[in-house]
């Protein structure tokens, strides 16, 4: 599922040789590490990197969309011991962009973090990437090898005075842990749950000390922004929502895979650029941003562009940028059931509208996707969620919450027929159809 | 300060406060499970949510700071809703049946549930179910009903210092429990329970005994440790069935020793006596109490008549009431005898003191110390509490060094730490004196040479603003009690800080107020034993077990022609060498006060009535005084004698008077000892009679039965292994004991709990040991 297609290609372009291009050799070939040696060499200030950042308006790539040189301007100035943390916990269903940037390209995101360490006064760096993907954590444990042999990493880089150590930490496969603060807490060597905010990570975060927090796509993004300047990785994309970005396409397309599009491509663009449909069957729905965010029918998705206020307007999130294709084989009873148990699988058990939440959200969709459904259940599915949504540590019950409240919002006929029909609205062998491996992991079998 | 309007109601707070700080100050109560105050915030329950204007979800009043201006709405339908959302999640898995629940009446949850609950549950989906986890002896578990809140946990890490609970699993599997087959064993366990909001986690020992409104709450005093936690009595029918803890932040704060929480089962045991007894013709017979006090006055008249008053000594337990010791000197001093003594553990009795010793500052000052060197102490077992607010004061970056003879875990970072055997340790606290001097520029005449780690510590102490050098059982109970003593206070005055004693009872202090201590010439707690008296007046102690020497105490009251004992208790011992035993009440079944480590005077009531025929040990005392035609002995209540014992004004002082550990005429000895030295501990649960008849905190593991501890080394010279057997003796009779490996004894030495029926016979509590294999 590697790449097959880019407009403007940033993150992407030295992909093309698959596992041949990922060397230090073949990345600074490709102009890496030249932004970093360009800030070191020309002493060019923190504040001014982080001014370019800002003026590239780069939105965290990790799901939330928070202005990224917004985020490095909160850390302290001066002295004292202050961390860099790459998200590599990339975990969320639908999403497996980081994983190709790590096995593709993993100097962009050394590179990346490097710079991040020096614009926010930073000595040490952690890459917290998920456990399921070991030979992703071997490359870049070789990569930053490769890294510190050359000289742009540890004492002294490049005889700037700038000192700088990356290391890889692996985590056991917890999505909580890519919330930032449970990652954090769970390379401290604790149980991986979410702090309460305030305080951010900005004032009281890895070892309780000021540390910058991404995810790894933006990491890998800044080397890109620095290189071709702030205002023209903006204009690749559109206003306020700069550059290009990755889009982890799977489902009901002919080539899933990941995609690199300029933020406010059409998603016609990208559905084409996927190979269209499988089997021509026809579009019924797209979760656009990752398995947590609402989905949307296709009509209104077929009018949306890829951006952040697009999607946001639609009624849904762009998110990490997972774009989970649906076609009319799909019950969405069944596929909500299988998203719902993954929440409740997942929530972490530390507070309790979430803890004890999800799994009621989960049995009642798993007893509606059943036969046993009630009449008073979609609308007692609306009320817990509503109780979860907002009144938790951290955003793992809202992501339980909303794809429950996108599906009823757009398919509440087909949970109503399963409520009084005991059966599903989409014929059987049409779901049997439509079924391959992928989406029976998604979904399970046909009901 | 911070200004804002919670409810409408404006108030100031201080900065840093949060809004569930903000409420409590206003009086408005926040519903909530997690917080707790003395804990940290986990902000986890969520009950305690409220709108807060601007924001745009409602937030937890115990995590959100307050700001300036800040508008709070507590009862708006936001916050309303929020919290009746939260109490919906925490009932949907939480059992229904509050009827079966020990918990049921006493029950954070199911308080709120009436305020938050709906009368019918939306969840008709199964519910969770959670396996029991064994804890030990004194904690139930029932966790299907753990709401998850934490506290526990936090409990055990923060307050307690081990991390013996900890949350696995994810999701609504997530379950509170400790480390895999563990319990948890901490002498402050028992604080959970009050913690823990629902019925997860309650009393062992008074489970299922009765419903919280059955109970009569009464006020009490600890007996135990020098603490003197205030306790909250509980009490069905005239037996104790519960002791809760009164929040006192003076002293126990919100807490309570395990001891202090279940020796009250002793109350109940077996060995009570409920009838006064006499020995006649060597068979014990049951009496009446004129026939008893009849027998008794005669014995004692007969004794001073024929062998002059000097021939009856008083041994008086430590954890007696003032009253009780007060009126024993009255008594002693009455027929003319200065030979009385509650200091049982002590063998060092030189040198001359200035006036009480105490802890030579506020308990609650503790905190706030910056710098502290630990004397002798098993600081933990020996005072829970004491250790816990070290513990505080370590986190908010205190320095605390200890010098011991054993490497005990104090379960906080130390900043130095020196271990020697026991003869040793004046040496080394001269050291760190000599070492302490060198550092001030004050001339020391101390001729020690100064090592590292003296000097580690030195360099510590010297660099606060507020240091103390506490000094603890061992310290007390050394065969170089004084010297310690005058090298501490030499210590103290190079560093221009104070320094005290842990007060190992609860009337060690009140013991010296109350003149239970020889007056002028007579007899200490030792010489008494080695100059054995032809009677003794043996008041609530078991000397067999209390003294510094068991054996000798055992023989010199075996040998005496009479030996009356007032005790709550009959002991084999005692039924042994006694010829008159009286039931005496214990600290529940009288009023009387302690005067605890800081000079604290505290009284009490009874909280139930005497058991049987025993009778309040200050009414005893009265009545036999006037039997012996003694004046001064017409006392209407306990507070007339506690009032002429303080000094005669009346009312009672919050504080007792010379109080001052000033010790001069030392004559400093730091000589190497030699051979097998013992150290002794006295474990948490043989430390006096009441706790030793405590069913449940002999169930634990601090209650095991003593080994023969030694180092590597010290083993390896006698040839065997830990597990094996051995012949251990100091002066008594020979025990064969099991040989265990500790490695934190220094070489030489032979760690063998006292206060134990096994090592009874041992021998004294110090000294030489003779050690080989059985």
């Amino acid at each position: 599922m590697a790449l097959i297609e880019a407009i403007n290609p940033l993150l992407s372009a030295g992909w093309g040789k698959g596992d041949a291009g990922w060397g230090i050799g073949e990345y600074e070939q490709r102009g890496g590490y030249q932004a970093l040696k360009r800030i070191l060499t020309e002493k060019i200030a923190p504040e001014q990197v982080i001014a370019e950042i800002k003026a590239s308006v780069l939105r965290g790539r990790g799901g939330a969309g928070f202005p990224t040189g917004l985020k490095w301007s909160f850390m302290p100035k001066g002295s004292g011991e202050k961390y860099v943390v790459c998200n590599t916990d990339e975990g969320e269903p639908g999403t497996f962009k980081d994983r190709d940037i790590l096995r593709y390209d993993p100097h962009a995101v050394i590179e990346g973090m490097i710079i991040a360490g020096y614009s926010v006064g930073a000595a040490r760096g952690y890459n917290y990437i998920h456990g399921e993907i070991f030979e992703i954590y071997d490359r870049f444990e070789q990569a930053l090898a490769e890294a510190r042999a050359t000289g742009y990493l540890g004492g002294n880089i490049l005889g700037s005075g700038f000192d700088f150590e990356l290391f890889a930490h692996h985590g056991w496969g917890a999505y909580i842990c890519g919330e930032e603060s449970a990652l954090l807490e769970s390379i401290e060597g604790k149980k991986g749950q979410p702090r309460f905010k305030p305080p951010f990570p900005a004032s009281f975060g890895l070892y309780g000390k000021p540390t910058t927090i991404n995810n790894t796509e933006t990491f890998a993004s800044i080397p890109f922004v620095l290189r071709i300047g702030g205002e023209a990785y903006l204009n690749l994309g559109k206003p306020n929502n700069g550059g290009t970005k990755l889009f982890s396409v799977s489902g009901h397309v002919n080539k899933p895979g990941n995609y690199e599009v300029p933020m406010g491509t059409p998603f016609a663009t990208l559905l084409e650029m996927a190979g269209g449909m499988r089997g021509g069957r026809k579009l019924k729905a797209v979760i656009p941003g990752g398995s947590s965010s609402p989905v949307l029918p296709a009509n209104i998705i077929m009018d949306c562009t890829l951006d952040y206020d697009s999607i946001a307007k639609a009624g849904s999130m762009l998110g990490s940028g997972a774009v989970i294709v649906m076609d009319e084989s799909v019950c969405m009873v069944k596929a909500l059931d299988r998203l719902s148990y993954f929440y409740y699988e997942e929530s972490c058990g530390q507070c309790t509208p979430c803890r004890e939440g999800t799994g009621w959200l989960y049995k009642i969709v798993h007893r509606i996707e059943h036969g046993q459904g009630r009449a008073e259940d979609l609308d007692l599915l609306l009320d817990v969620g509503a109780n979860i949504c907002g009144r938790t540590i951290c955003a793992l019950g809202d992501a339980a919450v909303m794809p429950i409240q996108g599906m009823l919002r757009h398919f509440r006929a087909e949970f109503e027929y399963h409520v009084e029909h005991r059966k599903c609205l989409v014929p059987a062998e049409l779901q049997k159809a439509g079924s391959t491996f992928h989406t029976r992991m998604m979904a399970g079998a046909p009901c | 300060m911070l200004e804002l309007e919670i409810d409408g109601k404006a108030l100031q707070v201080k900065e840093g406060s949060t809004v569930i700080d903000a409420a409590h100050q206003a009086g408005i109560y926040i519903p909530h499970f997690c917080y707790h105050k003395k804990l940290s915030i986990a902000a986890n329950c969520r009950m305690c949510l409220v709108q807060v204007e601007k924001a745009p979800k409602p937030l937890p009043a115990c995590a959100t700071p307050v700001t300036n201006g800040m508008k709070v709405f507590t009862h708006s339908d936001l916050a309303i809703k929020a919290q009746k959302g939260v109490m919906e999640f925490l009932l949907i898995n939480h059992p229904l049946d509050c009827p079966i629940c020990d918990q049921g009446g006493e029950c954070q949850l199911q308080d709120l549930a009436v305020g938050y609950g709906s009368s019918s549950s939306r969840y008709q989906e199964e519910k969770r179910v959670v396996v029991n986890k064994n804890l030990g002896p004194l904690i139930s578990t029932d966790m299907t009903r753990c709401i998850n809140c934490t506290r526990c946990v936090r409990f055990t890490q923060e307050i307690a210092g081990e991390m013996e609970l900890g949350q696995a699993f994810r999701g609504d599997r997530a379950e509170i429990m400790p480390f895999i087959e563990k319990t948890v064993d901490s002498e402050l366990s028992g604080n959970i329970i009050d913690l823990c909001p629902v019925g997860a986690l309650t009393a062992k020992p008074f489970r299922f005994a009765a419903r919280t409104w059955e109970l009569a709450r009464r006020k009490s005093i600890s007996p135990h440790d020098g603490l003197g936690g205030n306790l909250v009595v509980q009490v069905k029918h005239d037996k104790v069935l519960r002791v809760l803890p009164l929040e006192n932040e003076h002293l126990n704060e919100c807490w309570l020793s395990d001891k202090d929480r279940f020796s009250y089962e002793g109350l109940n045991s077996p060995d009570r006596l409920t009838k006064p007894l006499i020995k006649q013709g060597g068979a014990w017979k049951e009496v009446e109490w004129n026939q008893a006090l009849d027998y008794v006055a005669h014995a004692m008249r007969d004794i001073v008549k024929e062998h002059g008053p000097d021939a009856v000594g008083a041994i008086v337990s430590p954890h007696g009431t003032l009253e009780e010791m007060y009126l024993a000197g009255k008594l002693m001093r009455g027929l003319g005898s200065d030979n009385i003594d509650c200091r049982l553990r002590q063998s060092d009795f030189s040198g001359r003191r200035a006036g009480t010793p105490w802890l030579g500052m506020k308990i609650a000052e503790i905190n706030k110390l910056d710098r502290v060197l630990v004397v002798c102490s098993f600081l933990r077992k020996d005072h829970p509490l004491i250790a816990q607010r070290l513990r505080q004061a370590v986190k908010r970056g205190a320095q605390v060094s200890v010098i011991h003879a054993a490497d005990e875990d104090l379960l906080m970072k130390l900043a130095g730490k020196i271990i020697a055997a026991p003869s040793q340790l004046p040496d080394r606290l001269a050291q760190i004196t000599k070492a302490v001097a060198e550092l001030k520029g004050a001339t020391c005449d101390l001729s020690v040479a100064v090592g590292a780690e003296a000097r580690k510590i030195a360099e510590s102490l010297v660099s606060g603003q507020n240091a103390a050098i506490l000094l603890g059982n061992l310290a007390q109970q050394h065969a170089r009690a004084s010297t310690l003593n005058a090298l501490t206070q030499q210590l103290a005055g190079y560093l221009g800080g104070r320094f005290g004693f842990l007060g190992e009872a609860a009337n060690s202090v009140g013991g010296y107020v109350a003149k239970a201590v020889p007056a002028g010439d007579g007899l200490d707690a030792s010489r008494m034993l080695t100059e054995p008296r032809k009677a003794y007046l043996v008041i609530g102690a078991e000397p067999e077990l209390d003294c510094a020497d068991g054996v000798r105490a055992t023989n010199a009251l075996t040998r005496a022609d009479s030996v009356i004992v007032l005790s709550p208790f009959k002991s084999a011992a005692a039924l042994a060498y006694a010829d008159a035993i009286l039931p005496v009440a214990p600290f529940a079944e009288t009023s009387g006060s302690f005067v605890n480590t800081e000079g604290r005077v505290q009284s009490f009531q009874a909280v139930n009535r005497p058991l049987g025929e025993t009778r309040p040990g200050w009414k005893v005392l009265r009545v036999l005084g006037n039997l012996l035609k003694l004046d001064g002995f017409d006392f209407a209540s306990s507070e007339a004698v506690r009032d002429e014992a303080l000094g005669g004004g009346a009312g009672k002082p919050e504080f007792a008077g010379d109080l001052d550990n000033i010790i001069a005429d030392v004559a400093i000895d730091l000589s190497p000892g030699g051979g097998i030295e013992r150290v002794a501990d006295v474990p948490i649960y043989f430390a006096d009679a009441l706790v030793r008849r405590a069913p449940s905190l002999q169930k634990t593991k601090d209650a095991v039965t003593p080994a023969a501890r030694m180092n590597a080394a010290t083993l390896a010279k006698f040839g065997v292994k830990a597990g094996e057997q051995l012949k251990v003796s100091g002066g008594g009779t020979p025990a064969t004991l099991v040989a265990a490996l500790d490695v934190g004894l220094p070489d030489d030495c032979l760690r063998l709990a006292a206060g134990h029926a096994t090592t009874a016979a041992v021998g004294a509590m110090s000294g030489a040991m003779t050690v080989e294999k059985a």
